[in-house]
């Protein structure tokens, strides 16, 4: 219990003390609910969908989360050659407990980060048409930060240094979120993109926070949960047979 | 505490440890020497189950790091050869981190981390983070970090590198001083030839893989028919200078500094 906790805490002290990072992650977020936001609003609301910020809020949310959660994982690395994973993999703790301690951790930031977007969307127009379910938003945003949490921790754990890190972005995680649904509404999608959403991990946090928040929604709340948690489950259980198989 | 066999490890076609063999008797402070890329490191890492041995057969206090894990992992503590601090944790944090890891009870931590940073002359330096030290302070706090907790066996890569002869005078001290006290076993390597003379009940010596001499400082000394320790080792290994592999680090350390902003 306390290695959890002492994984957990050096995780939120990191993140605390790199201002520049923390600043720096907002950045895309905010230009993309500004951008996007306000420069497809007046086409959406003429096409009938009505307030397009309202939309968006719930997906440039669930973007920050990701992004964020996607990163702590993926530290991994940095930890394996600035030698400090060394320290961690000699003491005399599991190894499940060290990979758990540090993806809650690394999730727990990605929530804050997601809290902080949230507040954001508010000031730009965003509001929420309840704040009874804000506990079910908040429930779908770190089940969102705890699967890319260990989804990047799996991944650290079989690449030796950060020479893949543009191809994670560019591969896995760019095409998980354009195609989740995040940005535009997945009922006017015909038949390929619709199939490639309904296989993206994404598409059902982003469709469980837009309707704890707006509302609207895909596939509902039991299918939405479901997904979602069975695949955090194995996120972590795959995380962590990965990581307890790291040899430095 | 510490039998060998047959021990080899191979990267690819590499082969960085070729047979070797060897036991280090409880209590002893034992020196593993060898030149640059010898094998000491890999052989350090398959003794504390970092990596896996491509064959042959490891016991520690009877226990064998390949599949007894935790139970070897509880036996021993390591100084490594190279960092293995969190750059932007405090000083104290980074010890509190392992205290933690080790399950050092609160109270006893605090006073052992108090006792081990003032041992190393940083107590008034505890609150700042690590990246903020030059490498000669790293390196205590490696030191002090390695010994918060008293373990069966002490691991030693080359402590004291970079370290001044004042310094190193003091740890050898305290580590020959634990050594007394609870019959602990050490395990080191360095290039400090006097270091062994004065600390080593034994020595092995490690090139290309392979041992190529056991013995007593002394023993080895006579054996070469060499006054100092440092001749025989020369003698032994031979005058050559090492290639040995760059890593990637500093390449990386660029890398993180992008991302980082």
């Amino acid at each position: 219990m306390s290695t959890i906790y002492i994984l957990w805490l050096r995780q939120l002290k990191r993140y605390v003390r790199s201002k520049a990072r923390m600043i720096g992650s907002l950045g895309q977020p905010i230009l993309f609910l500004v951008a996007l936001g306000f420069g497809f609003g007046p086409i959406y609301a003429k096409a009938g969908g009505g307030n397009y910020i309202q939309f968006l809020g719930p997906g440039v949310i669930a973007m920050a989360i990701i992004f964020t959660a996607m990163f702590a994982g993926i530290e991994i690395i940095w930890d394996r050659q600035f030698g400090f994973l060394k320290e961690t993999m000699v003491a005399p703790v599991s190894r499940f407990t060290i990979m758990l301690g540090r993806t809650l951790g690394g999730a727990t930031v990605a929530m804050i980060q997601g809290v902080v977007v949230l507040l954001i969307s508010l000031c730009v127009g965003f509001t929420p048409v309840s704040w009874v379910l804000l506990p079910v938003a908040l429930l779908f945003m770190f089940l969102l930060a705890l699967f890319f949490t260990a989804l990047g921790t799996a991944i650290a754990s079989k690449l030796p240094d950060m020479q893949a890190f543009p191809l994670i972005m560019n591969f896995l995680m760019m095409p998980l979120f354009f195609l989740s649904g995040a940005l535009f509404p997945l009922a006017g999608t015909s038949g390929g993109l619709f199939v490639a959403a309904q296989l993206d991990p994404l598409t059902y946090g982003v469709d469980g926070l837009r309707l704890a928040l707006t509302g609207i929604g895909q596939f509902g709340y039991v299918t939405d949960l479901i997904v979602l948690s069975g695949l955090t489950l194995l996120a972590i259980w795959i995380g962590s047979w990965l990581f307890s198989k790291i040899e430095i | 505490m510490i039998s060998v066999e047959h021990l080899i490890k191979k990267f690819g076609s590499l082969i960085a440890v070729n047979d070797i063999s060897f036991e280090v008797k409880p209590g002893e402070i034992f020196a593993f020497l060898g030149p640059n890329g010898a094998g000491k490191t890999t052989t350090i890492k398959m003794l504390t189950t970092l990596l896996h041995p491509t064959s042959g057969q490891i016991r520690i206090d009877g226990f064998d790091p390949l599949t007894q894990q935790a139970e070897v992992r509880r036996l021993f503590g390591i100084v490594f050869q190279d960092q293995s601090l969190d750059d932007e944790l405090t000083a104290y944090e980074n010890l509190e981190f392992h205290g933690v890891l080790y399950g050092v009870v609160k109270a006893e931590r605090r006073s052992k981390i108090e006792e081990m940073l003032k041992f190393v002359d940083l107590w008034d330096r505890k609150d700042d983070q690590i990246k903020n030290f030059s490498g000669g302070m790293r390196r205590r706090i490696e030191i002090a970090r390695g010994l918060i907790h008293t373990p069966k066996i002490l691991y030693l890569d080359e402590p004291t590198l970079g370290l001044d002869p004042q310094t190193r005078n003091h740890i050898w001290g305290y580590i020959k001083n634990l050594n007394a006290k609870n019959n602990m076993t050490v395990f080191f390597t360095t290039h400090h030839m006097e270091e062994v003379d004065r600390a080593a009940t034994r020595v092995a010596i490690i090139d290309q893989g392979q041992i190529v001499a056991t013995g007593t400082p002394d023993e080895l000394k006579k054996k070469t028919g060499k006054a100092t320790l440092e001749e025989a080792f020369l003698e032994i290994t031979g005058h050559e200078i090492r290639a040995e592999e760059a890593n990637g680090a500093d390449r990386l350390r660029q890398q993180r500094k992008m991302w980082r902003r």
